[in-house]
């Protein structure tokens, strides 16, 4: 495949891209926390208590 | 080899300029917030209560579920908004966003709302928001929206909810209490809108909605919004008459309640000639007031009480 047949990005498009790649990113890492924290809320800090 | 070459070549690739700014405007902002602020209310008035960490979430998962829901909107109505001068900039009619993207980012946002609030927080609420993304983005946008000038009164069920789902994830039940609440957003709807649709009513016309205004006319319309008014009026001071709340909020309500029949008695008494239509702007202007007002006295009231409460144990 030669360059010609790639889709060069404006800057426009590039800024775009980074702009909606950071907002997943952090909506995901938020998700994570959110998950994590509820967790104990629900079940309370025993949770963390397990033999292993 | 060569069809699928070929199949590329007709196909016009677009990259996205959509930046996360635009998916957000997709989320309708300003309607959020107000499902926010109502869903709050609810957490707040309901008897008992829950973890302050579940209580954020269950807000955070409202909110995203009525932004979905907002996303599934813009999707459908792209063609209408693209010819009224009120939503020509949103993301999907101006180009920002595509429909393809717009569909995948409500549908993804509403499964992901809806089974985080069932997960961490209760599974009557997530039923309750599940039903509330249906009601808006099929029922009201896909079918009453262009088919009957009484769109928004049943559509308003809609947005009349968040204080239900805000009740049932504390509770995990619906009390009278909560549908007094659901009542006073869903009769506030319709005079609220009609306000709106009389003096952009070329709007709706262009775009081929069948709002009150263009359907039943502009007297019909005036006398429709006098008798929501006399509606609503009663049934904003109801949670104080049903002993929901103290005497503070009764006041409050009933202030309220008069200022909008006398806004409202205003727009009746609009003579047909009057094409600046200033009564409609202020009761639409006082109507946002209003329901801000009433949900914020419920909330004083609940804290107040519940501060006092704790005082006296």
């Amino acid at each position: 495949m030669s360059n010609d047949d790639l889709v060069t990005l404006t800057d426009k498009q590039k800024k775009a891209r980074r702009s909606r790649n950071v907002a997943i990113g952090l909506a995901l890492a938020a998700l994570v926390i959110i998950f994590y924290l509820a967790t104990i809320a629900k079940f309370g800090p025993a949770i963390l208590d397990r033999s292993l | 080899m060569a069809l699928v070459h070929n199949r590329f070549e007709e196909q016009t690739i677009r990259m996205s300029e959509a930046t996360a700014g635009d998916f957000f405007a997709l989320l309708k902002p300003r309607v959020m917030s107000l499902v926010v602020f109502t869903a709050f209310v609810g957490m707040v008035a309901a008897p008992v209560s829950i973890n302050p960490f579940l209580a954020v979430v269950a807000i955070l998962a409202i909110a995203i579920g009525a932004g979905a829901s907002g996303a599934l909107n813009m999707w459908y109505d792209a063609d209408i908004d693209a010819v009224m001068t009120r939503t020509v900039n949103r993301p999907v009619p101006s180009g920002k966003v595509t429909p393809h993207e717009a569909l995948t980012f409500g549908l993804v946002l509403s499964v992901l709302s809806v089974m985080t609030l069932g997960v961490l927080v209760n599974w009557l609420s997530a039923a309750l928001l599940a039903f509330t993304i249906f009601f808006y983005a099929v029922i009201y946008t896909m079918w009453l929206k262009r088919w009957t000038p009484q769109n928004i009164v049943i559509g308003g069920a809609a947005g009349a909810l968040p204080p239900m789902i805000g009740w049932a994830a504390v509770t995990g039940s619906v009390s009278l209490e909560s549908v007094v609440l659901f009542l006073i957003t869903f009769l506030w709807t319709p005079p609220h809108f009609w306000a709106l649709a009389l003096f952009k009513s070329e709007d709706y016309a262009r775009a081929g909605i069948p709002m009150m205004p263009n359907v039943a006319g502009e007297a019909s319309t005036r006398r429709q919004i006098f008798a929501y008014s006399l509606l609503l009026a009663p049934v904003g001071v109801a949670p104080w008459l049903l002993g929901y709340t103290t005497i503070g909020y009764g006041v409050v309500s009933l202030a309220l309640g008069i200022g909008f029949v006398w806004y409202a008695w205003k727009v009746l008494r609009m003579p047909d000639s009057d094409r600046v239509m200033k009564p409609a702007k202020a009761l639409f202007g006082y109507s946002l007031l209003y329901l801000f007002v009433i949900f914020a006295a419920y909330l004083a009231d609940s804290v107040i009480e519940r501060v006092f409460a704790l005082g006296g144990a």
